[in-house]
C-alpha cells in the first residue's frame, strides 16, 4: 500500500497547518467524486428507454396476441398409416424424406458429409425428424432404377446408411392403377409428371385412398371440375395439394396485419420467379440406366382421356405449333427426364412455379380466381427444343377487390426479388420474415410521420417466427434473421416445410378435419394457373366468368 | 515500490480514463440488462479463426449459452461500476481485460475474416478490443487514478 500513500502524499497533505476536518472533507469528496457518474448514467439510460417506449407505442399496433398454431409432435400411440408413393423422381424423393424415410445410399452420403464438415447438421437433423407413424407398404415408378430406389428407402425404416438393418421391403408396382387396387394401402403419395397429375388423384379417389397431390393439381381444364367434384363427394377421404409452403409462420402474421388494414388499401402485388441454372431450368440430368427397357413409357405417355382434352384444346384453339414437336409415342430419354421443357407433360412456369406464389398471396389476402389474366414471355435464353417458355409475365386482375397481381419470371437471372404488397399506407416484403415499409404519403400514419414517430420509407416493422421485432430492435438482430440465422435460436429446430405439410395431412387423416390446402383451394389455384397459361399460349387476355365457374375469351 | 509522483493533470487524465472506460462498460452490461431475451448468440456463432469452433461450442449449448449470456450481462455491469467507482480497481481491471481478450479471439481482425456483422472502421491484425485491452492494462500498472477513488478510502483504513 506503499504506493497509494506516495501518490495521495500531495504537497497540501504534507503541510501540517492543513486542519483535519478540511482534509477528511477533500478525502470523502475524492472518494465518492464519481458518483454522479452514475447519476448520469442512470438519467441517460432512463431518457433512451423513454424514447423507445415513444416508439414501442407506436409499433403496438403491430402487436398481436394471437399465435401461430404451436407445433405438436405426433404421439409414439398414433394410428399408423399404410402409404403408397407414386413416383419416386427429384420431388417423390423428397416427399418420401420428409416421410423419414431415404435409400441407405442417401444416408450413406449425408454420413460422410457430416464427417467432413462437422458443420452439416443434415445428417442429424434426417435421423431426428419426427417419426409420423407412417409405413411405406407400396411403391410406383416407370423406371425400374427409381423403383428399386424407392423399395429401398422404403425398407431403410431405421435411416442408416448402407450395411444397416432394413425393415419388410415395400412391394413394387408396375402400373399405378395395381397399387391403388391394394388394400393395405391408405394412403397416396403422387409425385408424377404434371400430365397425370389430376388422372391418378382421382384414379385414387375412386380406389378409396386419401391423397396428397404434387401441385399443380392438373394438366388439363376439364379435369380440374372432375377432380373437383370427385373429391368434393368423398369427402371422408383427405386430399392436401402438396405446397411447401403452407406451413410458413410468416404468412399467418402477413394476414393478420393485412385483415387489420395496417397497410391501408392494396392496389397491387407482385411476385416472381428468379432462377439462373439447368437445374432450375429443368435440364435435370438424364440417368445412365435409362433406356426404352428399364422405362414404361408406354405409361409415361399419358390417360387416354388427357391427351384427348389436350390435343381437343390445343387444335380448336389454333395452338398445334406447341404440341410436340416429337411424336409422343417415340421414347425420348430428354423427354422423360426433361418433361417439364414441352407443353405435352408440363403446366410450364404456371403451373410449377406460378402456383407458389399465388398460393403464397391466397393464403394471405384469399384472392380467390381472377376477373382476368394477360401474359407475355418466350423461349428466350434456353434455346433447346423446349415449347414451354423460360420468360413468363403473367398480369391477373382482381377487379371486385380492385388490385392487381403481377408474376414475373426469368430462369436466367437468379436476381433477388422480394414478394411485395403495396398499399396506401405501407408495402409489406412477405418471405420467411416480413418487413413493412410505411409510406411517405400514407394518411393512415400522417401523425406519426410528423411526429417523427415513423419513419418513411425505411423498414418499421420486421416480423421474424417466434419473435417479434419492430422499429427498434437492433439492426443486428434483422441481420441475423435475415440470413436465417436466427431460426434454429428462436425456436431451437427448424422444420423442413414439405415435413410440415404431410404432417398435417396425415393428422387431418387420423382426425377426420380438412388440410390447408384442399380442394377448394387447390381448384383456385389451377384454374388461376390454366388462365395464365391460356392467356401465354393464345396471346390475349383470358376471363373468369364467375356464374358459369369458365374461362372465356371475353 | 520506488515512489511515483504525477503531475496534478497525469493524475486527471489517468482518472478520466478510468471512468470513461468504466462508463462503456457499464453501458454495454446495462444495454443488455434491459434487451429482452438478449443473448451472446448470434455473436459467437460468426466467431472467426483459431478459437472458433470454441466459441461457436459455447453458443450451440444451451446450458453454456446461458452461462455466458449471464456473465456478459452482469460481468460487463460489474466491471463497468467498479472502474466507475474506482473500488476492488483491480478487479475490474483484470474482469475488463478478460473480456477484451475474448471478444478480441472470438473476432479476430484477420487477413480474410469477413464478419456477418459489419465493423465500423477497418482493422487488419488490430483492433480496438486490442487497444482497449492494453489500454486498461496501462491503467492497472499506473494507478495513479486512485487517488480518487473507493479504494482510496478502504485501503487507508486497512493501513
Amino acid at each position: 500500500m506503499e504506493e497509494e500513500k506516495e501518490i495521495n502524499n500531495r504537497k497540501e497533505d504534507k503541510d501540517s497547518s492543513a486542519n483535519e476536518f478540511s482534509q477528511g472533507r477533500r478525502d470523502a469528496l475524492k472518494v465518492i467524486a464519481t458518483v454522479p457518474v452514475l447519476g448520469a448514467m442512470a438519467y441517460g439510460v432512463y431518457r433512451k428507454k423513454k424514447a423507445e417506449n415513444t416508439n414501442r407505442n407506436a409499433a403496438e399496433m403491430f402487436r398481436f396476441g394471437s399465435k401461430v398454431a404451436p407445433y405438436s409432435p405426433t404421439s409414439s400411440g398414433a394410428q399408423v398409416i399404410r402409404v403408397g408413393i407414386i413416383g419416386f423422381g427429384i420431388r417423390g424423393t423428397q416427399l418420401m424424406q420428409g416421410l423419414g424415410f431415404a435409400t441407405p445410399e442417401y444416408v450413406e452420403n449425408l454420413i460422410e458429409q457430416s464427417r467432413i464438415n462437422s458443420a452439416n447438421t443434415r445428417y442429424q437433423d434426417f435421423v431426428e425428424q419426427e417419426d409420423l407413424r407412417v409405413e411405406i407398404t407400396a411403391v410406383c415408378d416407370i423406371f425400374d432404377t427409381y423403383a428399386e430406389a424407392a423399395v429401398n428407402a422404403g425398407a431403410n425404416i431405421h435411416r442408416e446408411g448402407v450395411g444397416g438393418t432394413l425393415g419388410s421391403k415395400p412391394r413394387r408396382y408396375r402400373h399405378y392403377k395395381e397399387l391403388l387396387a391394394a388394400p393395405d394401402v391408405d394412403a397416396v403419395v403422387i409425385a408424377s409428371p404434371d400430365h397425370w397429375h389430376g388422372t391418378m388423384a382421382m384414379d385414387a379417389l375412386r380406389a378409396g385412398k386419401h391423397v396428397y397431390l404434387e401441385k399443380p393439381m392438373t394438366w388439363t381444364v376439364p379435369e380440374t371440375y372432375e377432380l373437383r367434384s370427385l373429391s368434393r363427394s368423398n369427402p371422408h377421404l383427405v386430399f392436401q395439394l402438396g405446397h411447401q409452403n403452407r406451413q410458413i409462420e410468416a404468412y399467418e402474421r402477413a394476414r393478420q396485419i393485412i385483415e387489420k388494414g395496417l397497410l391501408g388499401r392494396i392496389s397491387l402485388i407482385e411476385t416472381g420467379t428468379n432462377r439462373n441454372d439447368p437445374n432450375g431450368a429443368w435440364v435435370y440430368p438424364i440417368h445412365k440406366d435409362a433406356n426404352p427397357k428399364t422405362i414404361d413409357w408406354k405409361q409415361f405417355e399419358g390417360d387416354p382421356d388427357r391427351i384427348k382434352e389436350y390435343m381437343d384444346y390445343m387444335t380448336s384453339a389454333g395452338l398445334s405449333g406447341y404440341v410436340g414437336p416429337e411424336s409422343r409415342d417415340k421414347f425420348s430419354l430428354e423427354r422423360f427426364f426433361r418433361w417439364r421443357c414441352w407443353w405435352d407433360y408440363s403446366t410450364g412456369l404456371s403451373g410449377d412455379l406460378l402456383t407458389h406464389e399465388y398460393d403464397a398471396m391466397n393464403q394471405i389476402l384469399h384472392l380467390g380466381i381472377p376477373s382476368s389474366a394477360s401474359s407475355s414471355g418466350g423461349v428466350y435464353f434456353f434455346k433447346d427444343g423446349r415449347t414451354v417458355p423460360d420468360v413468363l409475365q403473367t398480369v391477373f386482375e382482381f377487379k371486385q377487390r380492385e388490385l392487381t397481381m403481377l408474376y414475373s419470371a426469368t430462369l436466367a437471372s437468379q436476381f433477388s426479388r422480394s414478394r411485395k404488397i403495396m398499399g396506401h399506407d405501407a408495402t409489406m416484403e412477405v418471405g420467411n420474415t416480413l418487413t413493412v415499409t410505411v409510406d411517405p404519403r400514407s394518411e393512415q400514419y400522417r401523425t406519426q410521420i410528423e411526429q417523427g414517430v415513423v419513419k418513411p420509407g425505411e423498414p418499421f416493422y420486421t416480423y421474424i417466427p417466434g419473435q417479434s421485432v419492430d422499429a427498434v430492435s437492433t439492426a443486428t438482430e434483422r441481420y441475423f434473421a435475415e440470413r436465417g440465422l436466427l431460426y434454429s435460436f428462436i425456436s431451437g429446430k427448424r422444420y423442413n416445410t414439405t415435413f410440415l405439410h404431410l404432417k398435417e395431412w396425415l393428422e387431418c387423416i387420423r382426425n377426420g378435419t380438412q388440410p390447408s390446402c384442399s380442394i377448394d383451394q387447390g381448384f383456385e389455384e389451377a384454374i388461376t394457373a390454366h388462365m395464365g397459361t391460356r392467356a401465354y399460349l393464345e396471346g390475349r387476355t383470358m376471363y373468369w366468368d364467375k356464374d358459369k365457374e369458365q374461362i372465356t375469351r371475353e | 515500490m520506488q515512489s511515483i509522483c504525477y503531475s496534478k493533470l497525469q493524475l486527471y487524465a489517468l482518472f478520466v480514463l478510468r471512468v470513461l472506460i468504466g462508463w462503456y462498460f457499464l453501458y454495454e452490461g446495462l444495454a443488455k440488462v434491459f434487451t429482452p431475451n438478449w443473448s451472446a448468440y448470434g455473436y459467437l456463432i460468426d466467431s472467426k479463426g483459431i478459437f472458433a469452433s470454441l466459441f461457436v461450442r459455447l453458443a450451440e449449448n444451451p446450458t453454456l449459452l446461458e452461462a455466458t449470456n449471464f456473465i456478459n450481462i452482469w460481468g460487463l455491469t460489474i466491471v463497468g461500476l467498479l472502474l466507475i467507482l474506482g473500488l476492488f480497481s483491480n478487479i475490474g481491471y483484470i474482469g475488463a481485460m478478460i473480456f477484451l481478450l475474448l471478444y478480441y479471439l472470438s473476432h479476430p481482425p484477420l487477413l480474410f475474416a469477413e464478419y456477418i456483422l459489419p465493423t465500423e472502421g477497418s482493422y487488419l491484425w488490430v483492433d480496438k478490443n486490442l487497444i482497449l485491452l492494453v489500454t486498461v492494462a496501462v491503467l492497472m500498472l499506473f494507478p495513479a487514478s486512485r487517488a480518487i477513488s473507493f479504494d482510496n478510502l478502504l485501503f487507508r483504513k486497512s493501513k
